[in-house]
């Protein structure tokens, strides 16, 4: 039996022990509605409060800027269907970025054929959207711009600041949200510093829960609701609360930004080494986006061009490694990433792409163990692929 | 509660002594699929077979209707050679009806049985007559009724019946031997194999797995199609044939234009070996003419014979609509969609020669792949027995 080596941390995580410790003493003893008038009802209220305040701790934010959803899907959706219609009569300009994730660009295009209109920034080859192009699209007409926080596919870290600066200067009307799911409670984000609206974040990411995920609403923007019903969270988002998936994505969230800076050090140590190692042993690979350390130091692609990387990524899980090609949901298509065809790499590149991710969890040894595999396997199929060519 | 079903069957090839042979082959694959089930007998009189059950009724004739060879299942009521007790079958079956919203109806009678005092045209009459004064809200149509009452006076007792669900016809499962089916993932294996299937074929399906150049995820694919299929037969027996190194020593020996005519040939010598074990007597292949490089005339003819055995290719003249078609209406075509790459689709050539020389595959193709790898590669198979799910279906 080979040992596993996860490195789709991108993907989803392990759920921490702590976590679910916590979850099952909500499931089982505490198990009330909150909505219930009783004192079972009330310590489940107690405990979403807590998480509540947990979240938003890690954005120095105000608790009744947190709603909880369903995860960072339903967070995007919300966010930006809730802010175009809340702007719609001011005006019917949207901008967002060509590298965000589907669902946030899925739901740009089912704006598109509800009349507005969208700018898709590129991004230069590191993934790193182009300012001058931001500028250059923002008008009086705008009212909507969402740019994410990290890049799933290849790490790269938005100039937010920037960002924040060209707004406010430009289209102080226009209301700002930042997909944050891959950099929440790892790197720092204070939304009220930057004069950021809205944020979207996801559990199951940070080694919490799947099924649960939060939308941060600056204190006195209004956005409708997109689920209707019992009047759950201020009225905002109904449906009985998850409590043991707030409760874990609370905890998950203190644990990880309190120990943020030592987790970030040992991720940022083991991608370098992973980066370096395979730079240096194996001929032509290709480090894709941010370069050296300025990339987020849990997310890592990397190219082995001529070898088709869903190969590579099934040869490793012979060796108990588990990567992906691009993000996981883009997996169940066929087609190439629009992250790495956006930053404009070669189609070798393209193709023969695996993106590591890292948690705190991972060791050295797991990244050394990879780059031994990686050159056994690499030359091996790449003899294989380039045959009679 | 008894339960009765009226089981019918095509009448196609059943002359002479073939007909005992085809009814008592249909009578097991009809135990078979109702295995688990209370059936309390299976009987047959000229042309019919009558299956009786304790209960679960529906759950039967829906398994019955995957059984090829019946061309339709009804539950029936039975009564006795007396017209009185014939009305009154025929009137409850009737308030039946209405219950579930029908409205118009009329009798049509068949008698086997010539020593019924009635003619069939006057017991249709009487019945008829009966039925329109005791079941409120139905009305005769005699042009397009929307129920008929069928009523069959046999030797023993009559039938009666109004419901139908159609049967997949054709002939019972075993009837013509049994056949190596070359499944991908594809859309159009899973088709060939139910047309085989068809006509009296059993199947052994075949799926060569080239991890890691091919995922899991496609042969799980594989395995769910045989799910599909093992409706029409209760169970297949897959063989997933590990085929990796063939195909990497196919790769080592050059030829980039000819690769997918040697990865076929290697197919069908694996597949041959398989029906070797099995007592297969052939080969069913989803091929279709032209569709690609390796389905053009000199293609097929360059894959076949390094087997002597007959290649089935029920697709041969169909296009891909209607295939399409097929497969969607089959419940294969969402499976074979799934973006999963099979062994023939990972390495395409840029090139594919399109009218092989028999003679140069034959001689680039020498020495590539040992013969203990072809031996070592069907004694390595893993052999899944695939059921149905009759739950989830």
């Amino acid at each position: 039996m080979v040992p596993e080596v996860y490195l789709d941390n991108s993907a989803t995580t392990r759920v921490r022990p702590e976590v679910v410790q916590a979850m099952v003493v909500v499931m089982r003893e505490n198990y009330g509605n909150p909505s219930s008038s009783y004192r079972r009802g009330q310590a489940a209220e107690q405990a979403v409060k807590k998480a509540r305040c947990q979240v938003a701790h890690v954005f120095r934010a105000e608790p009744k800027e947190i709603y909880f959803t369903s995860g960072g899907t339903e967070s995007n959706n919300w966010a930006l269907l809730g802010a175009a219609r809340a702007r719609s009569r001011r005006g019917k300009h949207l901008v967002t970025t060509q590298v965000e994730h589907p669902s946030v660009l899925e739901v740009f295009r089912s704006l598109e054929e509800q009349g507005f209109t969208v700018t898709y920034l590129p991004v230069d080859e590191y993934g790193i959207i182009d300012k001058e192009a931001l500028a250059a699209s923002l008008t009086p007409e705008t009212i909507l711009v969402s740019t994410m926080y990290v890049n799933n596919e290849v790490g790269s870290i938005m100039p937010l600041a920037d960002i924040a600066r060209l707004l406010k200067h430009k289209a102080p009307q226009a209301l700002w949200h930042v997909d944050a799911v891959q950099g929440f409670a790892k790197l720092p984000l204070f939304p009220h510093d930057l004069g950021i609206d809205l944020v979207s974040l996801s559990g199951h990411k940070i080694q919490g829960p799947k099924g649960i995920g939060a939308l941060f609403i600056r204190q006195g923007l209004q956005i409708p609701p997109l689920i209707l019903g019992g009047g759950q969270e201020k009225g905002l988002r109904s449906g009985t609360e998850n409590v043991p998936g707030i409760v874990g994505l609370g905890l998950a969230a203190a644990l990880l930004w309190e120990e943020r800076e030592q987790a970030a050090a040992h991720m940022a140590t083991m991608k370098r080494r992973l980066r370096e190692r395979v730079l240096a042993e194996i001929p032509d690979a290709h480090a894709n986006g941010p370069q050296d350390d300025t990339g987020a130091p849990h997310i890592l692609s990397l190219s082995f061009p001529g070898v088709k990387g869903e190969v590579l990524l099934h040869a490793l899980e012979d060796k108990g490694i588990l990567v992906s090609t691009g993000s996981a949901c883009s997996s169940h298509r066929a087609a190439n990433s629009h992250v790495l065809t956006a930053m404009k790499l070669p189609p070798a590149l393209v193709e023969g792409a695996l993106r590591f991710s890292l948690s705190p969890d991972n060791t050295l040894e797991e990244i050394d163990y990879t780059v031994d595999c990686l050159q056994e396997i690499v030359p091996e199929l790449r003899r294989i692929m380039a045959l009679n060519r | 509660m008894k339960h009765l079903i009226l089981a019918r069957y095509g009448e196609v090839g059943l002359k002479g002594k073939n007909r005992r042979l085809f009814e008592n082959q249909l009578i097991r694959r009809m135990e078979e699929a109702l295995t688990g089930l209370p059936v309390s007998g299976i009987s047959r009189t000229h042309g019919r077979l009558y299956v009786t059950m304790d209960g679960q009724l529906d759950e039967a004739l829906k398994r019955l209707s995957y059984v090829f060879g019946l061309v339709a299942v009804s539950p029936a009521q039975s009564a006795a050679l007396d017209l009185a007790e014939i009305k009154a079958a025929a009137v409850q079956a009737m308030i039946e009806a209405v219950a579930a919203g029908y409205s118009t109806f009329k009798v049509e009678t068949r008698r086997p049985n010539k020593s019924f005092p009635l003619k069939s045209p006057e017991v249709s009459r009487e019945v008829g007559a009966a039925v329109l004064q005791q079941v409120p809200g139905l009305m005769v149509d005699v042009h397009s009724p929307q129920v008929v009452l069928n009523i069959e006076l046999r030797e023993d007792q009559a039938y009666l019946y109004w419901r139908e669900l159609p049967g997949p016809g054709g002939l019972p499962l075993g009837v013509s031997g049994r056949a190596v089916l070359l499944l991908s993932g594809g859309i159009d294996s899973p088709v060939a194999g139910w047309m085989a299937m068809s006509r009296g074929l059993e199947i052994v399906p075949v799926y060569f797995h080239s991890f890691p150049f091919t995922s899991d995820r496609a042969k799980e694919k594989v395995v769910d199609l045989c799910r599909v299929l093992a409706h029409y037969c209760t169970q297949v027996k897959l063989y997933v044939i590990p085929f990796t190194k063939i195909q990497t020593a196919l790769r080592e020996g050059g030829s980039e234009e000819l690769q997918t005519i040697f990865l076929r040939r290697m197919m069908m010598r694996l597949a041959a070996k398989v029906a070797a074990k099995e007592g297969a007597t052939a080969l069913i292949t989803g091929e279709s003419l032209g569709q690609v490089a390796s389905q053009t005339l000199p293609s097929l003819a360059a894959t076949e014979e390094v087997v002597d055995l007959p290649v089935l290719r029920p697709l041969i003249a169909l296009d891909k609509q209607e295939i399409i078609r097929r497969a969607k209406k089959l419940g294969t075509y969402e499976i074979s969609i799934r973006p999963y790459a099979d062994c023939c689709t990972v390495f395409v050539p840029r090139h594919p020669e399109t009218h092989p020389d028999r003679a140069v595959v034959a001689q680039k193709e020498a020495g590539l792949v040992a013969p203990e790898l072809i031996t070592e590669a069907v004694a390595a198979a893993e052999i899944l027995p695939i059921t149905t799910d009759w739950e989830g279906s």
